[in-house]
């Protein structure tokens, strides 16, 4: 009878196990529901902390802007490297800035930028509020009457959201830029014919949707970095695992929100 | 400093507590505390780590919610209080972090600065910086105003971490171990500068520690915490002339050398 004993005990624990690990995740979405729903609150109610709002926009541009001109630089060069011969075998080698302008302002820009963006400053503000939980910076914060959650999580996210679309722009840039020497290095053609034959193929709707993405992705970081540091736990390892998730979810989720914007926005043609 | 030099003003009751509860899962940390604190009084709380010393001082300034019980502090029931009411409180309530909580980003003027100007908006350049130089002279630090807080000893932090609090005059002080990680002559410091805050800002303080000579020396009362509930309150010689084995050996270990085992 004994190892029937057992046996039953251990599906018991599996049971409550997988039942406990069922009701985390939801009590964790309610979490980041409640949390995102103070955002929105917090974010329209008086005092508004521009101040810190701008510090934000400028830590974010200032801690992403070399990483995103080289990454954005190298993608512009390397993709129509690699595109050319694709396009030379069927003699469409005229076609090589509209494609590379379609590729870099509707997809690569957004994405790279959000990857970027995801590494450096969400795993910067994860780091550092994490840091400031578990050393008690936030209780110090509300004790002399500050709104802790007005300070340091809306201007982060708020500045994470409005600044992504002017660095998308600047990577675009840059990375047509990359495009641009690259195939003025190969074919000669002129800055100006290759300006004109890139944006012949690009609407408005493509723009405003790169735009579109940029806002979304924004705010996934801001939320992923602000929510993990604002919850840390347990001393120094609660810090690096608040790094440490920011990046991860704000990276996965990035990719499902790429898949699902684009199944939307394809909708509106 | 002298303790025996304040007035306390035993009409008036800033702290009231009732039959305090507080439980994390299935532990009972506050299990029906009441206690009363006068106007101008120093409290010193002791207990062993867990005890809930530090999750009391947290429900007095709103940072935790009871799960039973009343708290009434000048008058008003923290835990019912809305946000607004509840910040306008706080800045009658200072609160000194056993880790002292300063903000790392920023240097000892940017700490002191940051809760006056954000709380006192009418005040100009010049009073705000008259404000921080005459409260980094009160705790004896006006030479740190420009170094940040990596920079400061384990005492400077804690002092700057009072002067943060002062600098907004409030009328109750929490002090989370004030002397925990110190020295014993800069305890002595720590210790006289919570009854000069005493005396000169007219404060009301609890503080929460270990360490019986700051207790003696800066508790008008003495408040033994065990098992959710104060053992004995009253002043330190009426608590340590008690019986009970669990006060006698936070005496014992502080002041006679019971506490080293011979092994010999």
């Amino acid at each position: 009878m004994e190892p029937t004993a057992k046996k039953s005990e251990i599906t018991a624990t599996k049971k409550y196990l997988i039942s406990k690990g069922i009701d985390g995740f939801f009590e964790d979405l309610y979490d980041l529901y409640s949390f995102i729903i103070r955002f929105f609150k917090e974010s329209f109610s008086t005092p508004f902390e521009w101040r810190e709002i701008i510090n934000q926009c400028y830590a974010v541009g200032y801690k992403t802007l070399l990483l995103v001109s080289v990454t954005g630089f190298i993608t512009g060069t390397v993709f129509t490297k690699q595109s050319r011969p694709s396009l030379s075998a069927f003699g469409a080698a005229s076609w090589l800035p509209s494609l590379v302008s379609i590729a870099i302002i509707k997809t690569m820009a957004p994405l790279i930028t959000a990857l970027i963006a995801a590494g450096k400053v969400g795993s910067n503000i994860g780091a550092e509020l994490g840091s400031m939980k578990v050393t008690e910076q936030i209780d110090a914060m509300e004790v002399s009457a500050t709104n802790p959650f007005k300070f340091l999580v809306v201007s982060r996210i708020l500045a994470i959201t409005f600044m992504m679309p002017v660095l998308v722009l600047y990577t675009a840039l840059v990375g047509m830029m990359g495009a641009y020497l690259n195939v003025h290095s190969n074919e000669l053609t002129s800055f100006t014919s290759f300006f004109i034959s890139a944006f012949k193929s690009i609407e408005f709707k493509d723009i405003f949707s790169s735009l579109f993405k940029a806002l979304c992705y924004g705010f996934t970081i801001g939320v992923a970095g602000c929510y993990q540091g604002y919850y840390a736990q347990n001393g120094t390892q609660g810090v690096g695992r608040a790094a440490n998730l920011a990046v991860v979810f704000s990276m996965f989720l990035i990719f499902v929100e790429e898949l699902l914007i684009v199944q939307v926005l394809n909708n509106f043609k | 400093m002298n303790k025996e030099n304040v007035q306390i003003d035993k009409r008036e009751m800033v702290i009231s507590l009732k039959e305090l509860k507080k439980s994390f899962g299935q532990v009972h940390v506050l299990d029906g505390v009441n206690l009363e604190m006068k106007a101008g009084e120093n409290i010193a709380i002791l207990g062993r780590s867990g005890s809930g010393k530090s999750v009391l001082i947290k429900i007095i300034s709103g940072l935790l919610k009871p799960d039973g019980g009343l708290v009434k502090v000048l008058g008003q029931e923290v835990d019912k209080l809305n946000e607004e009411d509840l910040q306008a409180l706080r800045l009658k309530i200072g609160f000194s972090f056993q880790s002292s909580a300063l903000y790392d980003s920023m240097s000892v003027r940017e700490n002191l600065k940051f809760p006056l100007v954000r709380n006192r908006r009418e005040l100009n350049d010049k009073e705000v910086n008259d404000a921080i130089d005459s409260v980094l002279n009160d705790v004896g630090l006006p030479q740190t105003i420009n170094q940040m807080p990596s920079e400061l000893s384990g005492g400077q932090k804690k002092r700057i971490g009072i002067a943060r609090t002062l600098i907004l005059k409030p009328e109750i002080m929490l002090y989370d171990e004030p002397t925990s990680g110190l020295d014993p002559i800069t305890c002595i410091e720590v210790n006289n500068l919570i009854l000069k805050v005493q005396q000169d800002y007219k404060t009301s303080s609890i503080i929460i520690t270990h360490d019986l000579t700051c207790a003696k020396t800066t508790g008008n009362k003495v408040a033994v915490l065990s098992e959710g509930k104060f053992l004995k309150i009253g002043s330190f010689n009426e608590v340590f002339s008690s019986d009970e084995a669990y006060i006698k050996a936070f005496y014992d270990y502080n002041f006679t050398e019971n506490n080293i085992t011979n092994e010999k």
